[in-house]
């Protein structure tokens, strides 16, 4: 069963702590992020507690998808070029990903999310949004 | 209150050794060197040191490693490990343990043999494990993304940056202890490798070999000892955030509280700076800092540097030994910061001498621009 976007999921992977949720809804194609139920604050990476104050009754949301490029690099090295970004989702939060099928894309680009394997593991990564002109 | 560590302790000696390059020796066989270099440069014998201050990328527990190779039975000892800006935080864990009371003599000491021991930076830093499938390359992969956003957001250009690089290694031309010397121009840091955009090979530290240490005492211990004794007039620590993820702004680093609290502790201004050593593991570190230690203001750091301000004949005399882009890096810098400030605080820089020095502003800069640390150190006349 899927939770809308922005919907509360507060049952799934109980006893895991928020690490292996994350780990765990990724690893069902969801990408989950953490939302504070008193305050409403997004949360990323996940944790126990809302950083600087403490709240705990976090739950996990469907993250939107959609966000902005905030920072970002391509590596460069003997085996070939890959980008590393910092993405503002629109709920608030920064993560690190990766844009896909681009060398690199300038700062304010707009990114859609989706799940990939990365070495094998499930991870987050970003496509440029061609829809949305960059800010 | 935090001033009353103002002027109460002070350096009275210093040391290096294996210097650039130091094959066939071992981090500890060069930090040992760099201690007894030091030890003898204070007039002090080994017994008399009963604190002792050491972070490592290679000893998990470093203070018992350089005690027991050093044949040490110290009364207090301090292993904080915030990377390269360790050795600022044991320089006011000294000054706090020695007005306490808790031990008389501290060594505070590095030694790594990463460049002939296999020449890549060493680092116990763990991967955070959401930044894990994405392969960054820490640190370089952090400091590009900051350099990235800054240049997005203020302007700054790849040629403001090899300015920082430019006048490191002038700096470093008249260094006899530097590693990398010889001619650098804008044009050979931009055409250098592209390692993360970015940066090119040539914003980039250098890895190097070396050791360095200092012995600290109480201010009215320090006339006992041979050499000019070196004041701590302030010091502050700032820390934000441990991965590059969650550092509020790229752009801003915690060096703006860590300085304005190292300032207030010391009674001092910017304009009452001689000589501004920061740790300079890439250009735009050299840019961050000025500008949040308030010599520039923000977002202005690219253009400051932009006119050979921070060269030799420049209006601003920054890592005059050559900096860790020219002079030396052995993993972790901080305590550099600190031997060159010294020696330029003692009229004993030589050809790169400055003609006035009597404050001195050291930066430790740990992590991924995570943990700042701001010294300022002066001569008596500064008591």
């Amino acid at each position: 069963m899927k939770n809308a976007p922005g919907q509360p999921n507060p049952t799934r992977h109980a006893g895991l702590g928020p690490e292996a949720q994350f780990q765990a809804y990724l690893a069902e194609g969801r990408f989950m992020i953490q939302r504070s139920a008193s305050t409403g604050k997004h949360v990323f990476f996940p944790r126990v507690a809302v950083p600087g104050t403490g709240e705990t009754d976090l739950e996990w949301v469907e993250a939107k998808g959609l966000g902005t490029v905030y920072a970002i690099t391509a590596n460069r090295a003997r085996e070939g070029s890959w980008n590393v970004a910092l993405v503002d989702l629109d709920e608030g939060v920064r993560m690190m990903s990766r844009i896909a099928n681009a060398e690199t894309v300038a700062i304010g680009t707009r990114v859609k999310a989706r799940i990939e394997l990365l070495n094998g593991q499930p991870a987050v990564v970003f496509d440029v949004h061609s829809a949305v002109i960059a800010r | 209150m935090s001033h009353s560590l103002r002027g109460k302790s002070a350096i009275v000696s210093i040391g290096t050794a294996g210097m650039g390059e130091a094959p066939g020796r071992s981090g500890i066989e060069i930090l040992a060197e760099a201690a007894l270099n030091a030890i003898g440069d204070a007039g002090l014998r080994v017994a008399d040191i009963d604190g002792v201050f050491s972070a490592s990328s290679a000893h998990a527990f470093p203070t018992t490693s350089v005690g027991e190779y050093l044949g040490l039975r110290p009364s207090f000892f301090d292993g904080t490990m915030v990377g390269g800006a360790s050795f600022e935080m044991h320089l006011l864990q000294a000054a706090m343990t020695l007005d306490a009371g808790l031990c008389k003599v501290a060594l505070i000491c590095y030694g790594s043999n990463q460049r002939t021991a296999g020449g890549r930076l060493v680092s116990m830093s763990e991967p955070q494990w959401h930044e894990t499938p994405y392969q960054a390359r820490h640190p370089i992969t952090a400091y590009a993304l900051a350099a990235s956003r800054h240049m997005h957001q203020f302007g700054t250009t790849r040629e403001h940056m090899a300015q920082v690089a430019v006048a490191a290694r002038a700096w470093a031309n008249m260094n006899p202890d530097a590693f990398a010397r010889g001619p650098l121009s804008v044009d050979d840091v931009l055409s250098s490798r592209m390692v993360s955009d970015p940066l090119s090979a040539r914003d980039c530290c250098l890895v190097t070999d070396g050791g360095a240490a200092c012995v600290m005492v109480r201010a009215d211990r320090a006339k006992d000892h041979l050499s000019e004794p070196i004041y701590l007039l302030g010091g502050g620590a700032a820390q934000w955030h441990r991965s590059i993820v969650t550092m509020p702004d790229l752009t801003v680093t915690a060096a703006t509280e860590s300085g304005s609290r190292a300032f207030q502790m010391a009674k001092l201004k910017q304009s009452d700076v001689d000589l501004v050593m920061l740790y300079d593991a890439f250009t735009i570190t050299t840019i961050l800092f000025l500008e949040d230690l308030g010599f520039c203001p923000k977002g202005e750091g690219g253009r400051f540097v932009g006119d050979g301000r921070i060269a030799p004949g420049g209006k601003l005399a920054v890592n005059t030994n050559g900096g860790g882009l020219s002079c030396v890096h052995p993993g972790m810098y901080g305590l550099f910061l600190i031997i060159e400030a010294v020696t330029q605080l003692r009229r004993q820089a030589g050809e790169r001498q400055r003609p006035k020095v009597d404050v001195a502003l050291c930066h430790g800069n740990g992590g991924h621009l995570a943990t700042q640390i701001t010294v300022l150190l002066g001569t008596r006349a500064t008591l």
